[in-house]
């Protein structure tokens, strides 16, 4: 049961709970049998052993309720995948990405933009230590969608949109290459560091092969009918009530992720609304100044006391600018992005619900024809195992995310405020 | 500044109560009366408290107490009265004249002009004003019987002045301009600030949305709950204290529109030197040509084309009577004249004289009073930004607890 390559002489945690520890791997569990997962599971990060070590000791007590195990016990490979973080320090990761370098290219047909992409690894599997390659934002879509079918339940990170329909109009303004720019730039990464996705075969080979290669393989695989097929059949299936054995943990989800959308949409419309009335009171702030310089030329006695305000105003706009360009690049496309993960997260619910009803249809079966169905039914409970654990890591980064988030928005507030204030007292 | 009624009573706008009664036309209308209040204060050193007077006016008096005064004193700055309309308001802010706020603002202008005028070295002796201060009854008749509507200048006169004058004293011509550039500058501003802060309301106000939506969600969170739900606290706080803050605003707006509705009274000094200077100017002219006049006549000969001329040479030479008679009349008429020139002459400069030293002493209460309310401006600011980085502060906290 347990994997060769795991860190020695760790003892198997204690509670009788027989091999491979597999009952506190999800609370909902179905009581199948988990050992294939926990081996592949653990093979698969018997490279990356040695970095885990005690960095995946989570502060999140979101998994309290998954795993029973308190700090103190040492852990096995399969708690260890519990605890996995979803990102890691830097000093543990192995494969870093950048995007940069917008280029636009002219054809007979269109003009579009590619992206250079640069990844350093220092894994095993990946043939050299660098690449560098160009992609254009259709392979990113084409490398989503793979992932999406690979991995029905995991939370692929979200992609920024085709086109934004508010704000920037212009495909190839500045503004609108950088920012998106900045969103792929996170994608990749956030793929990068998600402990399963990261393997991903599409992923490697969106990252190193050249754009022939790139061009040949996306041709290759599983082809659009099957595809079809099977999401006829997933929603078949659902609408066969898929619901009713659902797990309370993901009504919960459900639910809350339903109030959550709704508030995260909320704040950004909020914080775009901020955005631009700041924009407004930054327009007439730039009036203001000028009228005390100019009241200044009349008069003799109060001409400095007027300059020093007309002075003051002025810092107060570009303080005010500065704010605002802090919640462009911080607050909005994070809010942005969360509003895209909402979505996102409704879809992996829904396909969990999916999978959950083939697997009560064929428990079903079970129970009628007793046929081989043993192992579709294994298959489908790792999968959901899958979507608890992608579903609870994701939790736990959201909180840490929001408060970096809020801690740079803060800051650039408190910034603008001091600054006034500085400026006022001279 | 020891005769000053200031020092010797107090006085202020206590009270402002909505009435309704009837107008000169008879008509049935809603009025703010103000209550004046006033008290001497010598006897407060004998440690008694002197009984406190008090009657009501209502805007119109204090008008007509000021038209008084300005007709009466033409060579004084007369402190201006708090606007008839709200005017520059931004949108919170109702442009009714009945809404509480702005009744609130005008009181305590109506008693800054009550201050202002008592302690003017030379208006607060005056006899109408005292009256006005003390004598609730009869005092619109008072007033009257002065008959200084008689004496106040029409507008028509002033302008026409204003156009033909030739020599006007140059000190009045530049205070004219600089009223004019102090009127215009000090009007967009007020115009731009009231801009500012209609917006600067908005961003605050949007911030309390957070309030909310942060409130409703904390509900949905389990780590984050409370975090959110303080955060969202302080943004109610946030969004709330903008009230305060464009409030006290007010005040340093209104203080500008004084020196605002100065400017229009700095300029009515200059009209009347204009006016006299005018006057002057055409008394002299009116005077030489009733010299040459004479002189002709004396003489015999015509040095300017003139009608009498013309029609002396057509019909034919007076009687030497009756060119002795012209000449008398003349002649004493250039006595008049001469005399009158003299006064007026003497009438304006002393004008100039006296105007002049209200100007300066003007001059130096608008540099004080500016200056200080520049500074108190720059104090309001700093105060909103510290209570800015205080909320932003406690938020901050807020929100690394999540």
């Amino acid at each position: 049961m347990e994997a060769e390559g795991r860190v020695p002489g760790l003892p198997l945690p204690a509670g009788g709970e027989g091999p491979g520890a597999d009952s506190h791997l999800a609370a909902g569990a179905l009581g199948t049998a988990r050992g294939p997962l926990l081996a592949a599971a653990a093979e698969v990060l018997a490279l990356d052993d040695e970095e885990d070590d005690l960095e995946v000791f989570s502060k999140d007590t979101s998994l309290a309720e998954v795993n029973s195990l308190s700090p103190s016990v040492p852990i096995s490979p399969s708690s260890m995948i519990n605890h996995y973080k979803f990102e890691d320090g830097p000093e543990l990761r192995d494969l870093f990405i950048t995007v940069d370098d917008p280029e636009s290219h002219i054809t007979a047909i269109e003009t579009f933009i590619t992206y250079r992409v640069v990844t350093k690894t220092t894994r095993g599997e990946f043939d050299s230590s660098e690449y560098e390659v160009r992609r254009r934002y259709q392979d990113f879509l084409w490398l989503k969608s793979k992932l999406e079918e690979a991995h029905p339940t995991l939370i692929i990170p979200p992609l920024p949109e085709k086109f934004i329909m508010k704000g920037m109009v212009e495909r190839f303004s500045e503004e609108f290459i950088e920012t998106r720019r900045k969103a792929l730039h996170k994608f990749l990464n956030r793929i990068a560091d998600h402990p399963t996705l990261t393997f991903n075969e599409d992923f490697k080979i969106f990252l190193t092969a050249q754009a022939w290669e790139l061009s040949s393989h996306k041709k290759q695989g599983p082809g659009l009918l099957s595809r079809m097929g099977q999401t006829v059949r997933a929603v078949a299936s659902s609408v066969r009530g898929a619901v009713k054995n659902r797990p309370e943990m993901f009504t919960e989800m459900n639910n809350y992720m339903e109030t959550f959308s709704q508030k995260i949409n909320l704040l950004d419309k909020i914080a775009h609304r901020i955005y631009k009335e700041e924009r407004d009171y930054f327009n007439e702030m730039k009036e203001y100044g000028p009228i005390h310089t100019l009241w200044s030329a009349s008069e003799e006695d109060i001409a400095d006391s007027l300059k020093g305000i007309a002075g003051c105003i002025d810092h107060c706009c570009r303080a005010t600018e500065k704010r605002m360009a802090g919640l462009s690049e911080h607050l909005l496309p994070i809010l942005h992005e969360y509003v895209l993960y909402s979505e996102i997260l409704m879809g992996v619910l829904k396909r969990r619900d999916q999978i959950q009803g083939e697997l009560d249809s064929k428990v079903d079966a079970l129970a009628n024809k007793k046929t081989e169905n043993n192992l579709f039914s294994e298959e489908i409970g790792k999968l959901e195992d899958k979507v608890e654990r992608a579903n609870n890591a994701l939790k736990a980064d959201w909180d840490r995310w929001k408060q970096n988030m809020q801690w740079d928005m803060r800051s650039t507030f408190t910034n603008v405020a001091e600054n006034n204030l500085h400026y006022y007292e001279e | 500044m020891e005769d000053c009624l200031a020092k010797k009573m107090e006085i202020t706008v206590s009270e402002a109560e909505k009435r309704t009664g009837r107008n000169a036309m008879n008509i049935q209308e809603t009025y703010t009366a103000y209550l004046i209040e006033t008290r001497a204060v010598e006897s407060q050193s004998e440690g008694q408290c002197a009984p406190v007077e008090s009657l009501w006016r209502r805007y119109s008096e204090f008008e007509l107490l000021r038209n008084y005064l300005s007709v009466t004193y033409p060579h004084i700055v007369v402190p201006p009265l708090p606007e008839k309309r709200a005017d520059f308001v931004w949108h919170k802010l109702a442009a009714d004249n009945m809404d509480p706020d702005f009744v609130e603002r005008r009181r305590i202008g109506l008693e800054n002009f009550l201050l202002r005028v008592a302690s003017h070295p030379v208006l607060c002796q005056d006899k109408i004003f005292y009256a006005f201060l003390t004598q609730e009854g009869g005092w619109k008749e008072m007033v009257n019987e002065t008959g200084f509507q008689l004496k106040a200048d029409s507008r028509l006169k002033a302008l026409n002045a204003t156009f033909r004058v030739k020599n006007p004293d140059k000190r009045f011509t530049e205070l004219k301009h600089y009223s004019d550039e102090l009127q215009s500058v000090i009007s967009h501003l007020l115009r731009v600030r009231a801009r500012v802060a209609d917006r600067l309301y908005g961003v605050y106000k949007v911030h309390g949305n957070y309030g909310r939506v942060f409130s409703e969600w904390s509900a949905i969170e389990k780590e984050m709950g409370d975090g959110l739900q303080s955060a969202g606290h302080h943004m109610d706080v946030y969004a709330a204290s903008i009230d305060d803050i464009l409030e006290e605003e007010e005040h340093y707006a209104d203080q500008l529109k004084e020196y605002l509705f100065y400017a229009e009274a700095l300029r009515a000094v200059c009209r009347k030197h204009e006016l006299m200077q005018y006057d002057l100017e055409m008394a002299a002219q009116d005077l030489t040509s009733k010299k040459q006049q004479c002189e002709e006549l004396a003489t015999g000969t015509v040095r300017t084309f003139s009608l009498k001329g013309m029609t002396s040479k057509l019909f034919g030479q007076e009687t030497p009577e009756q060119r002795e008679a012209k000449i008398k009349v003349l002649e004493e008429q250039i006595q008049e004249g001469e005399e009158q020139l003299k006064s007026k002459n003497l009438e304006g400069r002393d004008f100039v004289k006296s105007a002049w030293a209200d100007i300066e002493r003007f001059k130096e209460q608008k540099n004080h009073d500016l200056k200080e309310a520049l500074i108190s401006y720059a104090v309001m600011q700093i105060s909103m930004c510290k209570k800015g980085i205080q909320v932003w502060t406690n938020a901050k906290e807020c929100f690394s607890k999540m």
